[in-house]
Formats: structure tokens, C-alpha cells, sequence
């Protein structure tokens, strides 16, 4: 019953940041490339206010997949990295952090690549 | 002769002798679809990109314009070809392989009107016999060079157009050379209007006020009224930018609406085919009115009509810069000798 629990908490969370997104791209003039740019933003910024960790405590992965999420990694890793190595952590904290997404996206991109094409729907 | 402000009056009245057309998929599952003569299956078309697949339809169409004219490429005078590509590799590319001079156009969607514009004042001031005027557009290609790569697999705005992957070639002769009773009597290049409209996915908006101001003045300078036209034909407002134009004719009491069309709104099932306001790209007024509207007035079903065709001239770096979109709309009356 508790991971059925969990799974609708982190459907419900992930769904909610999804639908925000959806919403921008209907009724406003963002172009997605800016509401990208600012779900991560926002993911900084709401993981310093610290709104963002009690987020991902209840919803799980469906708060740190979504691209807020990725702001949300970015803040925590310079703040360790800071703690850790000082000032030089402001410039390698956030990368570090998130290392294993940015790999992951070029080594799965490519390999999608290999295997697909593009076309029109 | 120029007339009035900025039309000017064919006397030779050239003449639309035939058309060619092809296009994509999507579009074959259109309203339109038993007009056009040829279409690919798949948006490669053999090819190994997008790029190369629009230029191979675009040659494909010159050829087959040929072929339907009779003639081979020694008799043709002249090219006027562009698309949406930077370079206009499209045309560029697809005309390599023809014999002819070649002259590249750039005015984004309005671009077959401005190869019909130049290629009847060619032929009006009998420095050609025949002349071609073709475009082309490739939804794969136009999404690389103004929005995203496919492979990034955006969404789009609800407003939005959709590129149509075609291409339209007309072959417009000396009436002494040959003649079908379709002429071109009168042009009215058009001038850039810019209202300020800086959304790159409602273009439509962006458009209407320089195709209200086209049609005004040729209205102005002929002498004539919306009711001397079957149809005013546009290419392409989609279905935002008509409503827009018909509300600015409202404020002078004109009621265009029963009297427009616009090829991207025919060209697609709006309630069936996932293209939010229609569709646009140069190949869309290209291939609608090398299939169907020749088609018509060949019939003689429709027998005066004004075309049309619209430019949103911004690239992504000029939105990127902030720039508004500066809109031009050329207009081309075509009339069956009867």
C-alpha cells in the first residue's frame, strides 16, 4: 500500500510541474526554450527560499526529474562543493552535481541517434 | 506602365501557361489532395536529409512543369526560385542541375508571388519568353532553420503555422509564344508594414495589416472594388491572420470574408490534421495555387481573381534581438480572357 502511496505522491508532484509548463506553452507568448531556462531558474531559487527540498521530500523523483529539478541539484551541489572546498565550489559544485545528467543526456542522445530518425508526425 | 501608387499595369498581359506541384504526406491527407500531381510519401524522400529532400522536390516539380508544357529547359529564359533556407540552398541546389539562368528570391512565404510578379515584368518588357517562377518549403527543414531541430521535439504554440512541405512551379509565357486565356493583368509589389508585432509564432497577426495595405492601394490604383474579384486569394494568414484581416476591412465596411480564401487554410482539415492555425511556408500559396486555383480558373469556374502571397521577413536572430516581425504582402491580379 505504501509504495502505491508513493508512486501517487511523485505522479501527482511531477504531473503539477508538467501542467504549470503545459499552461505557459498554451496561454502565454514563452517559446519553450525560456520556460526551460526558467523552470531551472526557478528550481534555483525555490531550493535557496528552501520551498524546494520539502517538494522533494514528498514527491520524490517526480520533483528532481523534471528540469526544476536540475536547479535543484545545481544549488545543492555548489553549496556541498562550498562547504567542502571553499570559494572554488561556486564554480564546480553545480556541474559536479549534476555531472551524471549531463553525461547520460550526450551518451543516450547519441545512442538514440544511432537507432532513430526524425520526421513529422 | 505603373498606375496610381504602386501597381503596375501588364499590357501585354503575360500568361500563367501551366503549373506543376508536389508535396508531402500531410498534406495529401488534406482537402486538397486529388488536385496536386505529384507527392512524396516520405518527408526523406530518398535523401539523406531534409535539406536535400526539398531540393530534389523542387527539381522534380521544374521537371515536371516542363514535361506538362511541352518544352524542354533550352526554351526556358529564366528561373525565379526561392524558399526558407539560409542561401536559399533549397533552389539553389535544385537548379544546379537545369541549363537556365537563375535568379534566387528571398520573401519568405510571399516568395511565389514575387517570382510571378517578376517573371510577368520580364516578359512585359519582352526581354523573355518564358520564364519559370517556382518555391518550395519543407516543414523538417523550415522547424531546423526557424524553431528547433525535430530532434528536439517541441511543442508548439496554439497559434503557430505549419511549414507545408511542397513546391509550386508556374511556367509564364509571352501570350505570342503561347497562351491559354490565363493572364496576369495587373501587379502591386508590396511594401514592408511592421505594427511592432514581435511573437514569432503568431505570424498571421503579424502579416494581416501589410496584406490589408496591399490590397487598399491596388484597390486605389485600379480603380476597382473587392466585387470586380471571384476570390482574393491569400498565402497564408492561417486562420488567425483572416480573421484579423476581415476585422480590419470591417473598420473601412468592407466585408471580405465571403469573397477569401487563403491557402493555409485550404491546404489543411483544420478539425482533423493536427496544424493548429494553418498552414504557411513559401511551398504553401506554391503548391494551393499550382494544383487547385490553376485548376479552377483552367475550368473556368473562378475567372478573376487577386492572389495574394504574404512574408513574415524576420529571421530567429533578428526575434532573438528583440526586432519585430516586418510583414510584405505582393498581389498579382490573374484573369481569364472569357
Amino acid at each position: 500500500m505504501d509504495i502505491i502511496l508513493t508512486y501517487g505522491k511523485v505522479f501527482l508532484t511531477g504531473g503539477l510541474i508538467c501542467t504549470i509548463g503545459q499552461v505557459l506553452i498554451d496561454k502565454t507568448k514563452l517559446s519553450p526554450a525560456r520556460i526551460l531556462t526558467l523552470f531551472v531558474t526557478l528550481g534555483v531559487i525555490f531550493t535557496f527560499l528552501g520551498i524546494y527540498e520539502p517538494i522533494v521530500e514528498f514527491g520524490k523523483c517526480g520533483a528532481t526529474v523534471p528540469i526544476s529539478g536540475f536547479g535543484y541539484s545545481l544549488f545543492k551541489g555548489t553549496v556541498k562543493a562550498i562547504n567542502e572546498k571553499g570559494i572554488l565550489g561556486i564554480f564546480t559544485g553545480g556541474v559536479t552535481a549534476t555531472a551524471g545528467g549531463i553525461a547520460a543526456a550526450v551518451v543516450f542522445g547519441f545512442l538514440a541517434s544511432l537507432f532513430s530518425k526524425p520526421t513529422i508526425k | 506602365m505603373k498606375i496610381g501608387k504602386q501597381t503596375i499595369k501588364l499590357e501585354s498581359k503575360p500568361c500563367i501557361y501551366s503549373t506543376s506541384s508536389i508535396v508531402g504526406p500531410k498534406e495529401m491527407q488534406g482537402p486538397l489532395a486529388q488536385y496536386f500531381d505529384l507527392h512524396i510519401k516520405d518527408v526523406y524522400f530518398e535523401e539523406k536529409s531534409f535539406e536535400k529532400a526539398e531540393s530534389k522536390m523542387l527539381e522534380t516539380c521544374i521537371n515536371n512543369l516542363l514535361i506538362k508544357s511541352g518544352i524542354t529547359q533550352n526554351d526556358v529564359d529564366i528561373i525565379f526560385s526561392g524558399d526558407l533556407l539560409n542561401q536559399c540552398i533549397s533552389s539553389g541546389f535544385a537548379i544546379r542541375n537545369f541549363d537556365v539562368p537563375f535568379l534566387g528570391l528571398y520573401g519568405a512565404c510571399s516568395t511565389f508571388c514575387e517570382g510571378l510578379l517578376l517573371s510577368s515584368i520580364v516578359i512585359e518588357a519582352n526581354v523573355a519568353k518564358q520564364v519559370i517562377a517556382s518555391a518550395s518549403s519543407h516543414f523538417c527543414s523550415a522547424e531546423r532553420q526557424f524553431r528547433m531541430p525535430l530532434e528536439h521535439g517541441n511543442q508548439k504554440s496554439p497559434l503557430a503555422q505549419s511549414t507545408v512541405t511542397g513546391s509550386g512551379a508556374a511556367l509564364i509565357t509571352n501570350r505570342e509564344v503561347a497562351d491559354n486565356g490565363i493572364h496576369i493583368t495587373y501587379v502591386t509589389p508590396g511594401k514592408i508594414i511592421d505594427l511592432g508585432v514581435t511573437d514569432m509564432s503568431n505570424m498571421g497577426a503579424a502579416m494581416a495589416p501589410a496584406v490589408f495595405s496591399t490590397i487598399s492601394n491596388h484597390l486605389t490604383d485600379t480603380g476597382r472594388t473587392i466585387d470586380y474579384y471571384d476570390y482574393i486569394i491569400t498565402g497564408d494568414l492561417g486562420i488567425h491572420g483572416s480573421d484579423m484581416l476581415y476585422e480590419l476591412f470591417k473598420k473601412e465596411g468592407i466585408d471580405i470574408s465571403k469573397k477569401h480564401k487563403d491557402c493555409g487554410v485550404l491546404i489543411y482539415d483544420e478539425e482533423n490534421q493536427d496544424v493548429n492555425s494553418g498552414g504557411s511556408g513559401c511551398g504553401c500559396v506554391a503548391s494551393v495555387f499550382s494544383s487547385y486555383i490553376f485548376n479552377e480558373l483552367k475550368a473556368k469556374n473562378i475567372n478573376k481573381i487577386l492572389l495574394i502571397a504574404t512574408g513574415a521577413l524576420m529571421s530567429p536572430v533578428s526575434s532573438s534581438q528583440g526586432e519585430s516581425i516586418p510583414g510584405i504582402a505582393h498581389a498579382i491580379a490573374i484573369e481569364n480572357e472569357v
